[in-house]
Protein backbone atom coordinates (compact mmCIF):
# COMPACT_ATOMS: atom_id res chain seq x y z
CA UNK A 1 0.00 0.00 0.00
CA UNK A 2 0.98 3.63 -0.39
CA UNK A 3 2.23 6.28 1.99
CA UNK A 4 0.34 9.52 2.62
CA UNK A 5 2.42 12.52 3.67
CA UNK A 6 0.74 15.58 5.16
CA UNK A 7 2.32 18.73 3.71
CA UNK A 8 3.16 21.70 5.88
CA UNK A 9 2.83 25.02 4.07
CA UNK A 10 1.57 28.59 4.44
CA UNK A 11 -0.71 28.48 1.35
CA UNK A 12 2.03 30.12 -0.72
CA UNK A 13 5.13 28.04 -0.06
CA UNK A 14 5.94 24.54 1.09
CA UNK A 15 7.58 24.68 4.51
CA UNK A 16 11.13 23.32 4.13
CA UNK A 17 10.88 20.32 6.46
CA UNK A 18 8.19 18.83 4.23
CA UNK A 19 10.99 18.01 1.77
CA UNK A 20 12.99 16.15 4.44
CA UNK A 21 9.85 14.23 5.41
CA UNK A 22 9.33 13.34 1.73
CA UNK A 23 12.76 11.68 1.67
CA UNK A 24 11.94 9.56 4.72
CA UNK A 25 8.42 8.75 3.50
CA UNK A 26 9.68 7.52 0.15
CA UNK A 27 12.14 5.25 1.96
CA UNK A 28 9.13 3.61 3.64
CA UNK A 29 7.39 3.06 0.31
CA UNK A 30 8.05 4.57 -3.09
CA UNK A 31 4.37 5.07 -3.83
CA UNK A 32 4.21 8.35 -1.99
CA UNK A 33 1.19 10.65 -2.13
CA UNK A 34 1.11 14.11 -0.58
CA UNK A 35 -2.01 15.69 0.89
CA UNK A 36 -2.28 19.49 0.77
CA UNK A 37 -5.01 20.99 2.92
CA UNK A 38 -5.11 24.71 2.30
CA UNK A 39 -6.84 27.73 0.91
CA UNK A 40 -5.75 29.05 -2.46
CA UNK A 41 -2.61 26.99 -2.16
CA UNK A 42 -2.15 26.18 -5.85
CA UNK A 43 1.50 27.24 -5.76
CA UNK A 44 2.06 24.72 -2.99
CA UNK A 45 0.49 21.83 -4.88
CA UNK A 46 2.40 22.79 -8.03
CA UNK A 47 5.73 22.80 -6.17
CA UNK A 48 5.02 19.44 -4.60
CA UNK A 49 3.97 17.90 -7.93
CA UNK A 50 7.44 18.75 -9.25
CA UNK A 51 9.20 16.72 -6.55
CA UNK A 52 10.40 13.52 -8.28
CA UNK A 53 9.71 11.37 -5.19
CA UNK A 54 6.04 12.37 -5.13
CA UNK A 55 3.69 10.18 -7.18
CA UNK A 56 0.43 12.01 -6.57
CA UNK A 57 -0.73 15.24 -4.92
CA UNK A 58 -4.17 15.43 -3.38
CA UNK A 59 -5.40 18.98 -3.03
CA UNK A 60 -8.26 19.98 -0.75
CA UNK A 61 -9.05 23.67 -1.09
CA UNK A 62 -11.31 25.32 1.44
CA UNK A 63 -11.19 28.39 3.64
CA UNK A 64 -11.41 26.18 6.74
CA UNK A 65 -7.82 25.14 5.92
CA UNK A 66 -6.48 28.68 5.57
CA UNK A 67 -5.01 28.44 9.05
CA UNK A 68 -3.72 25.17 10.37
CA UNK A 69 -6.13 23.76 12.92
CA UNK A 70 -5.42 20.15 13.93
CA UNK A 71 -9.11 19.35 14.39
CA UNK A 72 -9.97 20.43 10.83
CA UNK A 73 -6.95 18.75 9.32
CA UNK A 74 -7.71 15.49 11.13
CA UNK A 75 -11.24 15.05 9.81
CA UNK A 76 -9.98 15.54 6.25
CA UNK A 77 -7.03 13.16 6.66
CA UNK A 78 -9.20 10.43 8.19
CA UNK A 79 -11.34 10.49 5.02
CA UNK A 80 -8.30 9.52 2.96
CA UNK A 81 -6.60 7.20 5.45
CA UNK A 82 -8.21 3.95 4.34
CA UNK A 83 -6.23 3.94 1.09
CA UNK A 84 -2.87 4.09 2.82
CA UNK A 85 -0.64 1.87 4.93
CA UNK A 86 1.24 4.80 6.48
CA UNK A 87 0.33 8.37 7.38
CA UNK A 88 3.44 10.50 7.91
CA UNK A 89 4.46 14.07 8.69
CA UNK A 90 7.47 15.91 10.01
CA UNK A 91 8.07 15.81 13.77
CA UNK A 92 8.09 19.57 14.27
CA UNK A 93 5.36 21.50 16.08
CA UNK A 94 3.14 21.01 13.00
CA UNK A 95 3.30 17.21 12.95
CA UNK A 96 3.57 16.79 16.71
CA UNK A 97 0.30 18.62 17.16
CA UNK A 98 -1.49 16.78 14.38
CA UNK A 99 -0.40 13.16 14.07
CA UNK A 100 -1.49 11.79 17.49
CA UNK A 101 -5.00 13.07 16.85
CA UNK A 102 -5.09 11.07 13.62
CA UNK A 103 -3.46 8.01 15.17
CA UNK A 104 -5.94 7.81 18.05
CA UNK A 105 -8.91 7.89 15.66
CA UNK A 106 -7.31 5.12 13.59
CA UNK A 107 -6.60 3.17 16.81
CA UNK A 108 -2.91 3.17 15.97
CA UNK A 109 0.04 3.52 18.32
CA UNK A 110 2.10 6.30 16.76
CA UNK A 111 5.84 6.05 16.19
CA UNK A 112 7.19 9.54 16.95
CA UNK A 113 10.27 11.32 15.70
CA UNK A 114 12.04 8.61 13.71
CA UNK A 115 15.64 9.17 12.65
CA UNK A 116 15.99 6.12 10.39
CA UNK A 117 13.73 3.89 8.32
CA UNK A 118 14.85 0.28 8.82
CA UNK A 119 11.91 -1.33 7.03
CA UNK A 120 8.23 -0.61 6.36
CA UNK A 121 7.39 -1.38 9.98
CA UNK A 122 10.68 -0.88 11.86
CA UNK A 123 12.25 2.44 12.74
CA UNK A 124 15.00 3.96 14.85
CA UNK A 125 14.04 6.75 17.23
CA UNK A 126 15.79 8.65 20.01
CA UNK A 127 14.45 8.45 23.57
CA UNK A 128 15.54 10.17 26.79
CA UNK A 129 16.60 13.34 24.99
CA UNK A 130 18.69 11.34 22.53
CA UNK A 131 20.67 9.58 25.26
CA UNK A 132 19.41 6.25 23.95
CA UNK A 133 18.26 5.03 20.54
CA UNK A 134 15.36 2.58 20.37
CA UNK A 135 14.66 0.26 17.45
CA UNK A 136 10.90 -0.20 17.37
CA UNK A 137 8.57 -2.31 15.26
CA UNK A 138 4.98 -1.23 14.79
CA UNK A 139 2.47 -4.07 14.74
CA UNK A 140 -0.50 -1.89 13.87
CA UNK A 141 -2.08 -2.48 10.46
CA UNK A 142 -2.02 1.20 9.67
CA UNK A 143 1.00 3.15 10.84
CA UNK A 144 1.27 6.76 11.90
CA UNK A 145 4.84 8.03 11.85
CA UNK A 146 6.46 11.40 12.44
CA UNK A 147 9.89 12.12 11.03
CA UNK A 148 12.74 14.06 12.59
CA UNK A 149 13.43 16.29 9.59
CA UNK A 150 17.08 17.00 10.31
CA UNK A 151 17.89 13.29 10.15
CA UNK A 152 16.97 13.12 6.45
CA UNK A 153 18.23 15.15 3.50
CA UNK A 154 15.64 17.28 1.73
CA UNK A 155 14.22 15.68 -1.43
CA UNK A 156 15.05 17.08 -4.87
CA UNK A 157 12.57 19.78 -5.76
CA UNK A 158 12.38 19.59 -9.52
CA UNK A 159 12.11 17.13 -12.37
CA UNK A 160 8.90 15.40 -11.36
CA UNK A 161 5.39 15.81 -12.69
CA UNK A 162 2.98 14.13 -10.33
CA UNK A 163 -0.71 14.21 -11.04
CA UNK A 164 -2.71 16.69 -8.92
CA UNK A 165 -6.19 15.61 -7.96
CA UNK A 166 -8.80 17.68 -6.17
CA UNK A 167 -10.72 16.34 -3.23
CA UNK A 168 -13.58 17.60 -1.08
CA UNK A 169 -13.18 19.12 2.37
CA UNK A 170 -14.41 17.41 5.51
CA UNK A 171 -16.44 19.03 8.27
CA UNK A 172 -14.87 21.87 10.24
CA UNK A 173 -14.65 21.96 14.02
CA UNK A 174 -16.76 24.61 15.69
CA UNK A 175 -14.87 24.40 18.98
CA UNK A 176 -11.47 25.67 17.91
CA UNK A 177 -10.85 29.10 16.46
CA UNK A 178 -7.60 30.52 15.12
CA UNK A 179 -6.99 34.01 16.50
CA UNK A 180 -3.50 35.09 15.50
CA UNK A 181 0.06 34.09 14.73
CA UNK A 182 3.04 36.14 15.85
CA UNK A 183 5.74 35.17 13.44
CA UNK A 184 9.24 36.48 13.92
CA UNK A 185 10.43 37.66 10.52
CA UNK A 186 14.13 37.43 9.85
CA UNK A 187 16.40 37.69 6.83
CA UNK A 188 18.65 35.05 8.32
CA UNK A 189 18.50 31.38 7.32
CA UNK A 190 15.96 29.24 9.17
CA UNK A 191 17.33 27.70 12.33
CA UNK A 192 16.26 24.19 11.38
CA UNK A 193 17.97 24.18 8.00
CA UNK A 194 20.88 26.63 8.38
CA UNK A 195 24.41 25.45 7.51
CA UNK A 196 25.85 27.33 10.47
CA UNK A 197 24.15 28.01 13.80
CA UNK A 198 25.53 30.23 16.56
CA UNK A 199 23.71 29.97 19.89
CA UNK A 200 23.84 31.93 23.10
CA UNK A 201 23.02 30.82 26.61
CA UNK A 202 22.64 32.24 30.07
CA UNK A 203 26.24 33.45 29.86
CA UNK A 204 25.08 36.20 27.48
CA UNK A 205 23.66 37.93 30.59
CA UNK A 206 21.04 39.98 28.72
CA UNK A 207 19.25 40.45 25.42
CA UNK A 208 21.40 43.36 24.24
CA UNK A 209 24.51 41.21 24.41
CA UNK A 210 23.01 38.95 21.73
CA UNK A 211 24.23 41.67 19.36
CA UNK A 212 27.68 40.07 19.74
CA UNK A 213 26.13 36.86 18.41
CA UNK A 214 24.12 38.48 15.64
CA UNK A 215 27.18 40.33 14.31
CA UNK A 216 28.94 37.01 13.84
CA UNK A 217 25.76 35.41 12.46
CA UNK A 218 25.64 38.17 9.82
CA UNK A 219 29.25 37.54 8.89
CA UNK A 220 28.80 33.76 8.60
CA UNK A 221 25.23 33.83 7.22
CA UNK A 222 24.31 31.76 10.26
CA UNK A 223 21.03 31.22 12.09
CA UNK A 224 20.80 32.25 15.73
CA UNK A 225 19.94 29.71 18.39
CA UNK A 226 19.60 29.84 22.16
CA UNK A 227 19.43 27.61 25.20
CA UNK A 228 16.21 27.35 27.16
CA UNK A 229 17.79 29.36 29.95
CA UNK A 230 18.35 32.30 27.58
CA UNK A 231 14.78 32.13 26.26
CA UNK A 232 13.29 31.80 29.75
CA UNK A 233 15.32 34.81 30.88
CA UNK A 234 13.78 36.81 28.05
CA UNK A 235 17.04 37.44 26.16
CA UNK A 236 15.53 36.13 22.91
CA UNK A 237 12.22 34.76 21.57
CA UNK A 238 11.12 31.13 21.86
CA UNK A 239 11.49 30.32 18.16
CA UNK A 240 15.28 30.30 18.70
CA UNK A 241 15.31 27.56 21.33
CA UNK A 242 17.45 24.53 20.59
CA UNK A 243 16.97 21.41 22.68
CA UNK A 244 14.82 18.46 23.73
CA UNK A 245 11.63 20.51 23.77
CA UNK A 246 12.77 23.14 21.27
CA UNK A 247 14.29 22.63 17.85
CA UNK A 248 16.72 19.94 16.82
CA UNK A 249 19.46 21.27 14.56
CA UNK A 250 22.16 19.43 12.62
CA UNK A 251 24.24 22.16 10.97
CA UNK A 252 27.73 21.76 9.52
CA UNK A 253 28.94 24.10 12.26
CA UNK A 254 27.33 24.76 15.64
CA UNK A 255 28.88 27.42 17.86
CA UNK A 256 27.70 27.34 21.49
CA UNK A 257 28.49 30.52 23.37
CA UNK A 258 27.97 30.83 27.11
CA UNK A 259 25.98 27.60 27.14
CA UNK A 260 26.87 25.11 29.87
CA UNK A 261 25.47 22.14 27.97
CA UNK A 262 22.58 20.65 29.95
CA UNK A 263 21.41 17.23 28.67
CA UNK A 264 18.29 18.94 27.32
CA UNK A 265 20.30 21.37 25.19
CA UNK A 266 22.71 18.70 23.93
CA UNK A 267 19.67 16.75 22.72
CA UNK A 268 19.02 19.49 20.20
CA UNK A 269 22.49 19.95 18.73
CA UNK A 270 24.90 17.12 19.43
CA UNK A 271 24.48 15.56 15.97
CA UNK A 272 25.94 18.72 14.40
CA UNK A 273 28.94 17.97 12.20
CA UNK A 274 31.39 20.35 13.90
CA UNK A 275 30.74 21.79 17.35
CA UNK A 276 32.53 24.77 18.86
CA UNK A 277 32.09 25.69 22.51
CA UNK A 278 33.10 29.04 23.97
CA UNK A 279 32.72 29.10 27.74
CA UNK A 280 34.72 30.49 30.62
CA UNK A 281 34.02 27.41 32.76
CA UNK A 282 36.48 24.78 31.59
CA UNK A 283 34.45 22.07 33.33
CA UNK A 284 31.20 22.90 31.49
CA UNK A 285 29.59 19.74 30.00
CA UNK A 286 29.36 21.44 26.59
CA UNK A 287 33.11 20.78 26.16
CA UNK A 288 32.45 17.02 26.23
CA UNK A 289 30.70 17.22 22.84
CA UNK A 290 32.79 20.04 21.34
CA UNK A 291 35.28 19.39 18.54
CA UNK A 292 36.91 22.71 19.36
CA UNK A 293 36.65 24.13 22.83
CA UNK A 294 37.75 27.62 23.77
CA UNK A 295 37.92 28.36 27.47
CA UNK A 296 37.49 32.12 27.47
CA UNK A 297 35.34 35.03 28.51
CA UNK A 298 32.80 35.36 25.72
CA UNK A 299 32.78 39.16 25.99
CA UNK A 300 36.43 39.16 24.93
CA UNK A 301 36.27 36.14 22.61
CA UNK A 302 33.29 37.18 20.46
CA UNK A 303 34.67 40.56 19.31
CA UNK A 304 38.01 38.84 18.59
CA UNK A 305 36.19 36.11 16.70
CA UNK A 306 34.50 38.72 14.53
CA UNK A 307 37.75 40.53 13.82
CA UNK A 308 39.51 37.24 12.92
CA UNK A 309 36.64 36.43 10.55
CA UNK A 310 36.99 39.88 9.00
CA UNK A 311 40.64 39.10 8.28
CA UNK A 312 39.75 36.06 6.17
CA UNK A 313 39.77 36.57 2.42
CA UNK A 314 36.87 34.25 1.81
CA UNK A 315 34.12 32.82 3.95
CA UNK A 316 31.91 29.95 2.83
CA UNK A 317 28.31 31.03 2.83
CA UNK B 1 -15.03 24.38 36.77
CA UNK B 2 -13.26 21.12 37.45
CA UNK B 3 -9.76 20.41 36.18
CA UNK B 4 -8.20 16.99 35.77
CA UNK B 5 -4.40 17.05 35.62
CA UNK B 6 -2.42 14.05 34.42
CA UNK B 7 1.08 13.55 35.82
CA UNK B 8 3.73 10.97 34.99
CA UNK B 9 6.62 9.60 37.03
CA UNK B 10 9.84 9.61 34.99
CA UNK B 11 13.59 9.40 35.54
CA UNK B 12 14.65 12.77 36.95
CA UNK B 13 15.72 15.24 34.28
CA UNK B 14 19.18 15.62 35.81
CA UNK B 15 20.05 11.93 35.73
CA UNK B 16 22.58 10.76 33.16
CA UNK B 17 20.79 7.90 31.39
CA UNK B 18 22.52 4.51 31.21
CA UNK B 19 21.52 1.92 28.63
CA UNK B 20 21.27 -1.70 29.86
CA UNK B 21 23.91 -3.98 28.47
CA UNK B 22 21.38 -6.50 27.16
CA UNK B 23 19.73 -3.77 25.05
CA UNK B 24 16.37 -4.20 26.76
CA UNK B 25 16.02 -0.62 27.95
CA UNK B 26 17.61 1.89 30.27
CA UNK B 27 18.66 1.39 33.88
CA UNK B 28 15.90 2.47 36.28
CA UNK B 29 16.95 0.62 39.46
CA UNK B 30 18.21 2.98 42.15
CA UNK B 31 17.76 5.93 39.84
CA UNK B 32 16.16 9.15 41.07
CA UNK B 33 12.61 9.53 39.79
CA UNK B 34 10.44 12.64 39.75
CA UNK B 35 7.42 14.21 38.10
CA UNK B 36 7.77 14.82 34.37
CA UNK B 37 8.80 18.52 34.31
CA UNK B 38 6.00 20.02 32.14
CA UNK B 39 3.45 18.07 34.21
CA UNK B 40 4.54 20.29 37.12
CA UNK B 41 3.59 23.28 34.96
CA UNK B 42 0.19 21.66 34.31
CA UNK B 43 -0.49 21.31 38.04
CA UNK B 44 0.74 24.83 38.73
CA UNK B 45 -1.56 26.31 36.10
CA UNK B 46 -4.57 24.44 37.48
CA UNK B 47 -3.77 25.68 40.99
CA UNK B 48 -3.44 29.27 39.73
CA UNK B 49 -6.82 29.04 37.97
CA UNK B 50 -8.36 27.72 41.19
CA UNK B 51 -6.74 30.48 43.22
CA UNK B 52 -8.22 33.02 40.80
CA UNK B 53 -11.64 31.63 41.68
CA UNK B 54 -12.23 30.13 38.26
CA UNK B 55 -12.04 26.47 39.24
CA UNK B 56 -13.62 24.60 42.13
CA UNK B 57 -11.77 21.32 42.13
CA UNK B 58 -8.47 19.90 40.89
CA UNK B 59 -8.05 16.16 40.52
CA UNK B 60 -4.56 14.79 39.87
CA UNK B 61 -4.24 11.47 38.11
CA UNK B 62 -1.31 9.21 37.37
CA UNK B 63 -1.05 5.88 35.63
CA UNK B 64 1.77 3.58 36.61
CA UNK B 65 3.25 1.18 39.14
CA UNK B 66 2.77 1.51 42.90
CA UNK B 67 5.40 4.22 43.32
CA UNK B 68 3.83 6.43 40.65
CA UNK B 69 1.57 7.59 43.50
CA UNK B 70 4.42 9.84 44.64
CA UNK B 71 3.70 12.16 41.73
CA UNK B 72 0.04 12.44 42.74
CA UNK B 73 1.08 13.08 46.34
CA UNK B 74 3.34 15.90 45.13
CA UNK B 75 0.47 17.39 43.12
CA UNK B 76 -1.73 17.25 46.24
CA UNK B 77 0.98 19.07 48.18
CA UNK B 78 0.98 22.01 45.76
CA UNK B 79 -2.79 22.35 45.63
CA UNK B 80 -4.67 19.50 43.95
CA UNK B 81 -7.71 18.43 46.00
CA UNK B 82 -7.69 14.70 45.49
CA UNK B 83 -5.90 12.06 43.51
CA UNK B 84 -6.48 9.03 41.33
CA UNK B 85 -3.90 6.32 40.75
CA UNK B 86 -4.57 3.87 37.94
CA UNK B 87 -2.33 0.89 38.51
CA UNK B 88 -0.55 -0.81 35.65
CA UNK B 89 2.37 -3.21 35.99
CA UNK B 90 4.19 -2.51 32.77
CA UNK B 91 5.07 0.54 30.75
CA UNK B 92 2.14 1.32 28.46
CA UNK B 93 1.99 3.33 25.25
CA UNK B 94 0.42 6.81 24.94
CA UNK B 95 -2.55 5.33 23.05
CA UNK B 96 -3.29 3.06 26.03
CA UNK B 97 -2.77 5.96 28.45
CA UNK B 98 -5.25 8.08 26.54
CA UNK B 99 -7.81 5.25 26.54
CA UNK B 100 -7.51 4.97 30.32
CA UNK B 101 -7.76 8.75 30.71
CA UNK B 102 -10.90 8.76 28.54
CA UNK B 103 -12.56 6.31 30.95
CA UNK B 104 -11.62 8.51 33.89
CA UNK B 105 -12.86 11.65 32.11
CA UNK B 106 -16.21 9.95 31.47
CA UNK B 107 -16.47 9.15 35.17
CA UNK B 108 -15.19 12.48 36.55
CA UNK B 109 -16.64 14.88 33.95
CA UNK B 110 -13.94 17.55 34.20
CA UNK B 111 -14.22 20.74 32.16
CA UNK B 112 -10.52 20.82 31.41
CA UNK B 113 -7.76 18.26 31.24
CA UNK B 114 -4.18 19.53 31.60
CA UNK B 115 -0.92 17.66 31.18
CA UNK B 116 2.67 18.24 30.09
CA UNK B 117 3.25 18.48 26.36
CA UNK B 118 5.76 15.65 26.32
CA UNK B 119 7.20 13.09 28.71
CA UNK B 120 10.96 13.34 28.92
CA UNK B 121 11.44 9.57 28.99
CA UNK B 122 9.84 8.28 25.79
CA UNK B 123 9.70 11.78 24.21
CA UNK B 124 6.50 10.74 22.39
CA UNK B 125 4.43 13.94 22.64
CA UNK B 126 1.14 12.14 21.94
CA UNK B 127 -1.12 11.60 24.95
CA UNK B 128 -2.96 14.94 25.12
CA UNK B 129 -3.72 15.02 21.41
CA UNK B 130 -4.87 11.39 21.48
CA UNK B 131 -7.16 11.98 24.44
CA UNK B 132 -8.64 15.02 22.69
CA UNK B 133 -9.32 12.89 19.61
CA UNK B 134 -10.93 10.05 21.57
CA UNK B 135 -13.20 12.49 23.43
CA UNK B 136 -13.77 14.62 20.32
CA UNK B 137 -12.68 17.65 22.35
CA UNK B 138 -10.62 20.58 21.07
CA UNK B 139 -6.90 20.56 21.83
CA UNK B 140 -4.55 23.39 22.69
CA UNK B 141 -1.04 21.96 22.65
CA UNK B 142 2.32 23.45 23.76
CA UNK B 143 0.59 26.18 25.77
CA UNK B 144 2.71 29.02 27.13
CA UNK B 145 -0.24 31.18 28.22
CA UNK B 146 -3.80 30.32 29.17
CA UNK B 147 -6.62 32.79 29.72
CA UNK B 148 -9.85 31.43 31.11
CA UNK B 149 -12.91 33.27 29.81
CA UNK B 150 -16.56 32.28 29.96
CA UNK B 151 -16.60 28.71 28.68
CA UNK B 152 -13.70 29.37 26.36
CA UNK B 153 -9.95 29.35 26.79
CA UNK B 154 -7.62 31.62 24.93
CA UNK B 155 -4.35 29.76 24.60
CA UNK B 156 -1.01 30.97 23.29
CA UNK B 157 0.93 28.09 21.75
CA UNK B 158 4.66 27.80 21.19
CA UNK B 159 5.21 26.85 17.56
CA UNK B 160 8.28 26.67 15.32
CA UNK B 161 7.60 30.04 13.72
CA UNK B 162 6.93 31.86 17.00
CA UNK B 163 3.63 32.06 18.84
CA UNK B 164 0.07 31.24 17.85
CA UNK B 165 -3.11 32.11 19.73
CA UNK B 166 -6.23 29.99 19.46
CA UNK B 167 -9.56 29.91 21.23
CA UNK B 168 -11.02 26.59 22.30
CA UNK B 169 -14.43 25.86 23.75
CA UNK B 170 -14.65 24.09 27.10
CA UNK B 171 -14.39 21.13 27.60
CA UNK B 172 -10.86 21.07 26.23
CA UNK B 173 -7.46 19.44 26.55
CA UNK B 174 -4.41 21.62 27.13
CA UNK B 175 -0.83 20.37 26.96
CA UNK B 176 1.62 22.59 28.76
CA UNK B 177 4.98 24.01 27.80
CA UNK B 178 7.72 24.63 30.38
CA UNK B 179 7.30 28.37 29.84
CA UNK B 180 3.66 28.39 30.94
CA UNK B 181 4.55 29.30 34.53
CA UNK B 182 7.05 28.78 37.33
CA UNK B 183 5.99 25.73 39.37
CA UNK B 184 5.98 26.39 43.11
CA UNK B 185 7.58 24.24 45.74
CA UNK B 186 5.36 22.54 48.28
CA UNK B 187 5.66 23.93 51.80
CA UNK B 188 6.22 21.50 54.66
CA UNK B 189 2.75 22.08 56.19
CA UNK B 190 1.18 21.47 52.79
CA UNK B 191 3.19 18.28 52.33
CA UNK B 192 1.81 17.11 55.70
CA UNK B 193 -1.74 18.09 54.74
CA UNK B 194 -1.39 16.30 51.40
CA UNK B 195 -0.84 13.04 53.25
CA UNK B 196 -4.45 13.23 54.41
CA UNK B 197 -5.92 13.97 51.00
CA UNK B 198 -7.57 10.94 49.38
CA UNK B 199 -6.03 8.99 46.49
CA UNK B 200 -8.42 6.58 44.82
CA UNK B 201 -6.79 3.44 43.48
CA UNK B 202 -8.11 1.79 40.35
CA UNK B 203 -6.73 -1.24 38.53
CA UNK B 204 -6.33 -0.58 34.84
CA UNK B 205 -7.61 -4.10 34.18
CA UNK B 206 -10.97 -3.11 35.71
CA UNK B 207 -11.51 -0.32 33.18
CA UNK B 208 -12.12 -2.62 30.22
CA UNK B 209 -9.73 -0.98 27.80
CA UNK B 210 -7.13 -2.59 25.57
CA UNK B 211 -3.74 -1.52 26.87
CA UNK B 212 -1.65 -4.19 25.16
CA UNK B 213 1.45 -2.88 23.39
CA UNK B 214 1.25 -2.36 19.65
CA UNK B 215 4.88 -1.43 19.28
CA UNK B 216 7.66 -3.92 19.91
CA UNK B 217 10.81 -2.48 21.34
CA UNK B 218 13.45 -4.54 19.56
CA UNK B 219 16.49 -3.02 21.18
CA UNK B 220 17.74 0.03 22.99
CA UNK B 221 21.32 1.10 22.41
CA UNK B 222 23.64 3.96 23.18
CA UNK B 223 23.88 6.60 20.52
CA UNK B 224 27.17 6.74 18.63
CA UNK B 225 29.76 8.62 20.68
CA UNK B 226 31.40 11.75 19.31
CA UNK B 227 35.12 11.48 18.99
CA UNK B 228 36.96 13.54 21.57
CA UNK B 229 37.63 17.12 20.59
CA UNK B 230 40.46 19.45 21.46
CA UNK B 231 40.81 22.68 23.37
CA UNK B 232 42.20 25.59 21.42
CA UNK B 233 44.30 28.24 23.11
CA UNK B 234 43.07 31.31 21.30
CA UNK B 235 40.39 32.73 19.04
CA UNK B 236 42.98 32.95 16.28
CA UNK B 237 43.71 29.24 16.53
CA UNK B 238 39.97 28.49 16.56
CA UNK B 239 39.36 30.39 13.34
CA UNK B 240 42.37 28.74 11.66
CA UNK B 241 41.11 25.26 12.66
CA UNK B 242 37.61 26.00 11.39
CA UNK B 243 38.99 27.31 8.12
CA UNK B 244 41.79 24.84 7.39
CA UNK B 245 41.07 21.66 9.37
CA UNK B 246 37.28 21.40 9.64
CA UNK B 247 36.81 23.47 6.47
CA UNK B 248 33.41 24.76 7.58
CA UNK B 249 33.93 28.51 7.16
Amino acid sequence: MSVLLIAEHNNKEVRPFTYNAITAASQINEDLHVLVLGHQADDVTKSLSEVPNVKKVIHVDNEIYENYIAENYTSAIIKHAENYSHIVSSANTFGKNLMPRIAALLDTSQVSDIIKVISEDTFLRPIYAGNAFATVKSNDKKKCVTIRPTSFDPADKSGGSAEIIKSDPAEASSSTKFLKKEEVKSDRPELGTARIVISGGRGMQNGENFKLISDIADKLNAAIGASRAAVDAGYITNDHQVGQTGKVVVPDLYIAVGISGAIQHLAGMKESKVIVAINKDGEAPIFSVADYGLEADLFEALPQFLSELNKLNTIQK
Amino acid sequence: MKILVAVKRVIDYNVQIRVKEDGSGVVTDNVKMSTNPPDDNAIEEAVKIKEAGKAKEIVAITIGEEKAQETVRKALAVGADRGIHVKVDNVIEPLAVSKILKKIVEKENPDLVFMGKQAIDDDCNQTGQMLAALLNWPQATFASKIEVKDNVLEVTREIDEGLETIEVNVPAIVTCDLRLNEPRYASLPNIMKAKKKPIEQINASDLGVDINPRIEQIKVEEPPKRKAGIKVASVEELVQKLKNEAKVI
